[in-house]
C-alpha cells in the first residue's frame, strides 16, 4: 500500500499536511435573480434559472435559512446570482455566519467597511473587444478601479476561443491593477457564433495558460495540472461528464453508482427552497461542460486516485492549494 | 449469548472494512499498521470516512456521529471507539 509519506519528500509532505485536514464543505447560493448586465453566454439567464424560482425578500427568512445551512455543516458559502451586490443585506447575512465568497461583475463595489475580508471574485470575459461583444460594455474599466489593489479580490477570467494568443495583455492589466487572476473556460451555452471550441484550440490554450502561470506567478492563481484537466476533460484515465461530476446537488443526485462527490453540496435558488441540478447551468450538456469549479472539485475529491505516483499526488496538492487560495483557506 | 469482542478482533475487522471499502492494494488486516494516520498517510478523506462509517454501523450496530470523524484518525482509535459503543460489549 502506498502511503503519503512514501510518495512525498518533506517539503511536499508539509504542503500536504497544510491542506489535508481542511474539510471544506461548500454550497452555492443564488442571492438574487436580477443582474445589472445581461451577458451573452451567461448560464444563469440562458438556462432560465432566473425564472426557476421566485426571490425571497424577507431578510429574516434568509437568516433562519443560513442558520440551518450552518447546522447542515456548510463552512463555505459561494454566492452567485444574478448579481449578489444588488442585495448586500442578504450577502451580509452570509458573511456574518461563515466564510463567504462573492462572485460579481465588479460594477458595484463591495463596501469594505461592511465586508472587510470577504473574498470577491470578479467575472471577466476577455479583453475590451470580447467584453463589449458578449457583455455590452468593457466592465474591466469600472471593476479594476473599484477594486484596485484589494487583497481579497481576484478576477475570474473566462477564456473564450477568441482569447487564444491574447491572454497575456489581459493578465498584465490585472497585475498592473494590483489584483490576482484565476482562469476558466467558456462553455458557450448560448451558442454565440465563433465562441465554441474547435479542434486543437484547447491544447493551444493549455500551453498558453501554462506560459502565463510561468510568466506571472505572482498574478496567476492556477496549476498546470488544472490546465491540463480542464482543457482535455481527462483526469488520470477517466473522462469528465455526468457520471463523474462531483458538483451535483446532493438531494437531487440519483446516480447509481455514486461517483466521488462534494459532500452535502447544494446549489440553492434565491427562494431558498428550490435546488438547481448542479453548480452551473441545468440545461448544459455535461459532455461539453467546461465548468472550472466542477473540474477543480473533480480532482480534489479524487485524492486517493492520485496516490499512484509522486507526480500525481503533487499535482493533486497543487490543485487543492489553488482552491484553498481562491477561497482564502490559505494565503495567496 | 454473543461473545465479547476483543480489541485485536475489532482492529482486524476495521482494517478489513477499510481495505475493502477503499479498495486498498498490497495490504492485509494483519499487515495494516493500526497506528498509521489514515488522513495524513493513507489519504483518507471525509467521503471515505462516511463510507467506512456506514459499514461499521452495520457490522457492529453502532452509530457514528459525524462530529467524531476527526477523532477517528487510526484503525486503533476507530476500534476503541467501536468497542466502547458496540452493543455486545455493553
Ligand atoms: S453541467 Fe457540468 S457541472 Fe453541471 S452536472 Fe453537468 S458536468 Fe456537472
Amino acid at each position: 500500500m502506498k502511503t503519503v509519506s512514501s510518495l512525498l519528500d518533506s517539503h511536499w509532505y508539509e504542503r500536504y499536511k497544510r491542506i489535508s485536514t481542511l474539510n471544506i464543505r461548500s454550497s452555492i447560493y443564488d442571492v438574487t435573480n436580477r443582474c445589472n448586465l445581461r451577458c451573452k453566454g451567461c448560464f444563469f439567464f440562458s438556462s432560465g434559472e432566473d425564472k426557476a424560482a421566485g426571490e425571497e425578500t424577507d431578510l429574516a427568512k434568509w437568516t433562519a435559512f443560513l442558520d440551518a445551512e450552518k447546522q447542515r455543516g456548510v463552512n463555505l458559502a459561494i454566492l452567485i446570482g444574478g448579481e449578489p451586490t444588488l442585495c448586500l443585506d442578504r450577502v451580509e447575512q452570509f458573511y456574518r455566519r461563515m466564510p463567504t465568497y462573492c462572485a460579481t461583475n465588479g460594477l458595484i463595489k463591495v463596501p469594505r467597511d461592511r465586508f472587510p475580508d470577504m473574498m470577491v471574485g470578479i467575472s471577466l470575459w476577455g479583453d475590451e473587444e470580447d467584453e463589449k461583444r458578449l457583455r455590452g460594455k468593457n466592465t474591466f474599466l469600472v471593476s479594476s478601479k473599484n477594486y484596485e489593489g484589494d487583497p481579497h479580490t481576484y478576477y475570474l477570467y473566462t477564456i473564450t476561443p477568441k482569447q487564444i494568443g491574447r491572454t497575456e495583455k489581459v493578465i498584465r492589466k490585472i497585475g498592473d491593477a494590483g489584483l490576482k487572476v484565476h482562469m476558466q473556460l467558456l462553455s458557450n451555452d448560448e451558442g454565440v457564433n465563433g465562441f465554441s471550441w474547435r479542434d486543437g484550440e484547447l491544447s493551444d490554450l493549455c500551453t498558453e495558460m501554462d506560459e502565463m502561470l510561468d510568466a506571472y506567478p505572482d498574478t496567476v492563481i492556477s496549476s498546470k495540472y488544472y490546465h491540463k484537466v480542464i482543457t482535455t476533460g481527462r483526469m488520470l484515465d477517466r473522462t469528465f461528464g455526468w457520471q463523474e461530476c462531483p458538483s451535483v446537488t446532493e438531494p437531487l443526485d440519483t446516480r447509481n453508482p455514486q461517483p466521488r462527490r462534494l459532500i452535502r453540496f447544494i446549489r440553492w435558488a434565491s427562494d431558498l427552497q428550490t435546488m438547481h441540478r448542479c453548480c452551473t447551468s441545468a440545461t448544459r450538456d455535461c459532455a461539453t461542460c467546461k465548468d472550472g469549479a466542477a473540474h477543480m472539485s473533480w480532482i480534489m475529491v479524487n485524492k486517493r486516485a492520485h496516490m499512484r505516483s509522486s507526480e500525481d499526488l503533487q499535482n493533486w496538492i497543487e490543485v487543492y492549494e489553488m482552491f484553498a487560495k481562491l477561497y482564502q483557506f490559505l494565503p495567496w | 449469548m454473543q461473545q465479547e469482542l476483543t480489541l485485536q478482533e475489532v482492529v482486524e475487522g476495521v482494517a478489513q472494512i477499510i481495505i475493502d471499502e477503499l479498495k486498498l492494494e498490497d495490504v492485509t488486516p494483519q499487515t495494516f499498521d493500526p497506528d498509521l494516520d489514515l488522513v495524513d498517510e493513507v489519504g483518507v478523506d471525509s467521503m471515505d470516512l462516511a463510507t467506512v462509517a456506514l459499514v461499521l454501523q452495520d457490522e457492529y450496530g453502532i452509530a457514528i456521529d459525524e462530529d467524531d470523524y476527526p477523532k477517528l484518525k487510526t484503525i486503533h482509535l476507530i476500534a476503541e471507539y467501536v468497542l466502547q459503543r458496540a452493543p455486545v460489549n455493553n
